[in-house]
């Protein structure tokens, strides 16, 4: 490394929850600390509307509000932020040495990994292309532009039933397809979007194609074992494409069908940003493993939030995470010295 | 934030300007927009002398965005000659803006 370059003791990659509050505690111990906040700075709840879950704030609070409050607080007690992406990191020299998307480079003794989860896309034909322009992950940010449309939310979480209510204040109908008949959306959510009367449940069925020339004009459907579908106050029944004004291709090997809409939102879960740190062991889908305690596979690196987690995935859930980081990582400085 | 340009006087403004013009399209409630504004003002003042640039709110502008099939904000097109040249969806560095308008102004 370069004499005189600033040393860091702890260095935060993400800035969501977890690196907030992993930034929060280690600048309150006095260590100093920087943290790579990324372009999109803010995590997933900055793409949210109302949290009503995050304890302390019983009226609730909106998502981008408790991220500005959580950067406020770290930058209080004298975490440096920088609103850069980060690009790599050489883990084989001590201290570690960090590069930001922009070339500049940065020495830090500890290093926190909390680079969250992003959209797992569908990966289907036509669906890259769109993103913009009719296929969306954020209905938060995009649902205005869908006033008395229709459109379809792919998923059956939280994260959808979400998407879908959103949608429903401003579009004519929204369709919420999913693959299966059971949800893993939490009951109050789920019970939210069955009761809304813009909102029609599809099941299982599972999108192939998104058809439009330069936006979306429709979606390409397969259904299996056999099309049901629900509309508010309404008992689970079977359909045809038909009776939801689809088309039925014929010939086709299995149940496919076209179907018309403006817009397909698509909430299927989350990939963890993991493939920039090649060093640290992950399972098999990409998730960081923790050693012991928060630690990594490497001494001196640590993890926190979604890009570990794949079980709870909470705003709460991320920042305890990224508390026990903070923990982990000041002790570890000290049994350094 | 950048000067505004509005439905009524785009057609003047972006497609007969003679010179580059980039257009943000954003709006109130969108989160991304309020990261991505700054970043554009920074843009702005770099590349005043060589192009256009103004912002548009198109929850009081919406027939520009329809016109340009705009479904997700914040979205940038940059404008050469009346046509829409290049078109960028979603948050960009500063960086990222440069080098679309580099290679647009020549």
């Amino acid at each position: 490394m370069e004499n005189n370059a600033e040393i860091y003791d702890v260095a935060i990659i993400g800035s969501g929850p977890s690196g907030l509050t992993a930034g929060i505690y280690t600048s309150r111990a006095d260590l100093k600390t920087i943290l790579f906040a990324g372009l999109k700075w803010g995590g997933q709840l900055m793409l949210t509307t109302e949290v009503e879950n995050f304890p302390g704030f019983p009226e609730g609070i909106m998502g981008p509000e408790l991220m500005m409050n959580m950067r406020k607080q770290a930058e209080r007690y004298g975490t440096k932020i920088i609103d850069v992406n980060f690009s790599q990191g050489d883990f084989s020299q001590r201290p570690f040495k960090l590069t930001a998307e922009d070339g500049e480079t940065f020495y830090s003794k500890s290093i926190i990994i909390a680079t969250g989860a992003d959209t797992k896309w569908l990966q289907i034909p036509g669906e890259e292309e769109k993103i913009g322009r009719g296929v969306s992950s954020c209905a938060p940010c995009d649902a205005a532009f869908y006033r008395n449309k229709k459109v379809a939310v792919i998923g059956g979480g939280d994260s959808a039933m979400e998407e879908a209510i959103v949608l429903a204040k401003f579009a004519k109908e929204v369709f919420l397809i999913h693959r299966r008949e059971e949800f893993r959306a939490s009951e109050i959510m789920l019970k939210r979007a069955m009761d809304n009367p813009k909102i029609h449940f599809i099941f299982n069925t599972s999108p192939i194609e998104v058809l439009g020339d330069g936006k979306v004009e429709a979606i390409r459907l397969v259904t299996d074992p056999k099309l049901m579908i629900k509309k508010a106050g309404e008992e689970k029944k079977e359909a045809t494409p038909e009776s939801l004004g689809g088309k039925m291709i014929m010939g086709a090997e299995k149940f496919t069908w076209d179907f018309a809409v403006d817009g397909m939102f698509v909430a299927i879960g989350h990939i963890p940003n993991s493939s920039v740190f090649p060093d640290i062991t992950k399972n098999k889908k990409g998730f960081i493993d923790r050693v012991h305690g928060t630690s990594t596979n490497i001494d001196g690196v640590f993890v926190a939030g979604d890009v570990y987690d794949h079980r709870y995935m909470q705003g709460v859930t991320a920042a305890a995470y990224g508390c026990e980081a903070a923990l982990d990582a000041e002790r570890w400085l000290g049994d350094q010295e | 934030m950048a000067p505004k340009i509005t439905d009524a006087d785009f057609q003047e403004k972006a497609l007969k300007a003679g010179r580059v013009v980039l257009v943000d399209f954003w709006a109130e409630w969108c989160q991304p927009c309020k990261i991505l504004g700054p970043i554009v003002e920074e843009f702005a003042q770099e590349y005043k002398d060589k192009m256009d640039i103004y912002e548009m709110n198109v929850d009081e502008n919406p027939e520009t965005p329809g016109q340009y099939n705009i479904l997700s904000i914040p979205t940038l097109i940059f404008f050469k000659d009346g046509n829409p040249e290049k078109t960028m969806v979603g948050v960009h560095s500063k960086e990222q803006l440069k080098q679309a308008a580099d290679e647009l102004i020549g």
